[in-house]
């Protein structure tokens, strides 16, 4: 397996680096499919003859997995190199949709959380942090701008993943025209089959196109002293296991994990919350389930719309500006939908478009983020480290929402004003995260690398 | 990148553009197609 060595994808002179983004998209473009599971949810609930919470558990093993695998795999990833990192993802991935459709065509739940889930999930981890270091060296003048068309991907793949699915379940299933269809369970293993087969091609695509830049490569016209002048650039180098014991670390882990668990908030309630905050008197809403359903593909385009533009942005404003707005002005935003977003729906359209737009960006951006306050050298490790932090938001958020909607009443019987406790607590977490972003400084210098004509006589220990 | 010297861009540009063309079309198009999907379904919100 030496063709996947780090050392064999060096990129000769005149390597086009416009090529390493479609590379990168290939793989987040797929593994993205993990935002679609809502499509054969029904489908799996009725197949096994279980619980909503049981088929639920399925994304959320994958969940958890991708956060432990980033975490655990990202020093592996450095060390190894894009192609092996995609090729071993492109494995688990395609793998994780077989071993599941074993256990579909079987009836054994078991096999599903073990294949989509756990084999899977790793696939997911993996390949999201693969490319992310190699773009970030590709493009030292424009790291926002790289890392966000790649992140963008992972967004961009449920767009393609639900439609896709939707179209290969009628397809599979001879009863697919009766009123009230559900696929079966049968359909859902051969759907399952079928992207085995087309994200393994497309995923092995990105492995065998993506190469890394020989040492020393700048693009023509690239200054590094420019990009030094701002404040918290740093030329240095911080290892993952030192990143870890550095405060900026945890910093950026906070603001990460509120402007994550509040854009959850809102994105898990997304289609029921826009009915509630219309209903009348009377108990019926003014918001369709078909404009409902709009308003959810809407919120997917603010999503990925928001992972490109944000941290393309980024690049001129800086990191820590950005992130300012996305929490700081995304609190202000939050309050109005809180107090006033039941006046019109234009205005409540307009402010969730936008905080899920910040919700993508804060994911997009944050491997820059990390590349200026931690350098190159380990910055995957630390991004998968860091990802620790999206696997909490992912339980923290819909936990917060549906402990407070609980306490409200039932579903069909709330209103905006039920809404009111949870999104307020989302101001509160995200005033939180502004200040932790606005106590991030630059790293001491005792957590750099050593260099040859500075040494270091000891690790450094956890910074209080 | 201590060492930073100009290889790639001195170097003669031997990457096609088709091949360029290809690997964005193979990636652009489905997310094309993904977007135009989800955005017929956001007509409904206006409509």
């Amino acid at each position: 397996m030496g063709w996947l060595d780090r050392e064999r994808t060096v990129a000769p002179p005149g390597f086009n680096r416009w090529l390493v983004p479609p590379a990168a998209l290939a793989v987040h473009l797929c593994i993205g499919q993990a935002y679609a599971t809502s499509v054969y949810k029904t489908a799996l609930v009725k197949h096994f003859g279980a619980s909503l919470t049981e088929i639920g558990v399925i994304f959320s093993i994958a969940i958890v997995m991708l956060g432990l695998s980033a975490a655990i795999m990202g020093t592996w990833v450095d060390r190894n190199g894009p192609r092996k990192a995609m090729f071993t993802s492109a494995m688990f991935w395609a793998g994780g949709f077989l071993i599941g459709s074993l256990g579909i065509f079987t009836q054994q739940l078991w096999l599903v959380y073990l294949g989509y889930g756990v084999v899977g999930g790793i696939g997911l981890g993996i390949g999201y942090i693969s490319p992310v270091s190699t773009l970030i060296k590709w493009f030292p003048d424009r790291p926002g701008l790289a890392t966000g068309m790649a992140i963008m991907g992972f967004g961009g793949g449920a767009l393609i993943a639900s439609p896709v699915s939707t179209a290969l379940l009628k397809m599979y299933d001879p009863n697919s025209g009766a009123t009230d269809w559900v696929a079966s369970g049968d359909a859902v293993g051969r759907l399952f089959l079928t992207l085995a087969v087309v994200y393994l091609a497309y995923m092995l695509f990105g492995a065998f196109t993506i190469k890394v830049p020989a040492d020393g490569w700048k693009p023509a016209g690239f200054d590094p002293a420019k990009v030094k002048a701002a404040k918290l650039v740093t030329t240095e180098n911080v290892s993952a296991k030192n990143a870890v014991k550095t405060r900026q670390f945890w910093l950026v882990w906070v603001a990460l994990f509120c402007n994550v668990t509040a854009g959850i908030g809102i994105l898990e309630q997304a289609a029921p919350m826009i009915q509630d905050f219309f209903r009348q008197s009377d108990g019926v809403s003014l918001v369709s389930a078909a404009v409902a359903a709009g308003f959810v593909g809407l919120l997917s385009i603010g999503n990925m719309a928001g992972r490109f533009a944000w941290s393309a942005t980024s690049d001129i404003t800086g990191r820590k500006r950005i992130y300012m707005v996305y929490l700081g002005v995304g609190a202000v935003l939050y309050t109005v939908l809180a107090l006033a977003g039941s006046t019109t729906t234009v205005l409540y359209v307009a402010l969730a478009f936008v905080i899920i737009s910040f919700y993508g960006g804060g994911f997009a951006t944050v491997p820059a983020y990390l590349r200026d306050l931690f350098g190159t050298y380990q910055v995957g490790a630390i991004h998968g480290r860091l990802l620790t932090a999206w696997s909490a938001a992912g339980v923290a958020g819909p936990l917060i929402v549906n402990a407070f909607l609980d306490a409200q009443g039932k579903p069909g019987q709330l209103n905006a004003v039920s809404y009111q406790p949870a999104l307020l607590t989302m101001v509160v977490l995200l005033v939180i995260g502004f200040l932790a972003n606005l106590m991030v400084k630059p790293v001491d210098a005792r957590f750099h690398e050593p260099r040859p004509d500075r040494g270091r006589a000891h690790e450094p220990a956890m910074e209080a | 990148m201590s060492t930073a010297h100009n290889t790639g861009a001195k170097a003669p540009a031997t990457m096609s553009t088709g091949k360029l063309a290809v690997a964005w079309a193979l990636v652009g198009v489905p997310l094309a197609y993904g977007i135009y999907q989800t955005l017929t379904r956001v007509a409904a919100l206006f409509g």
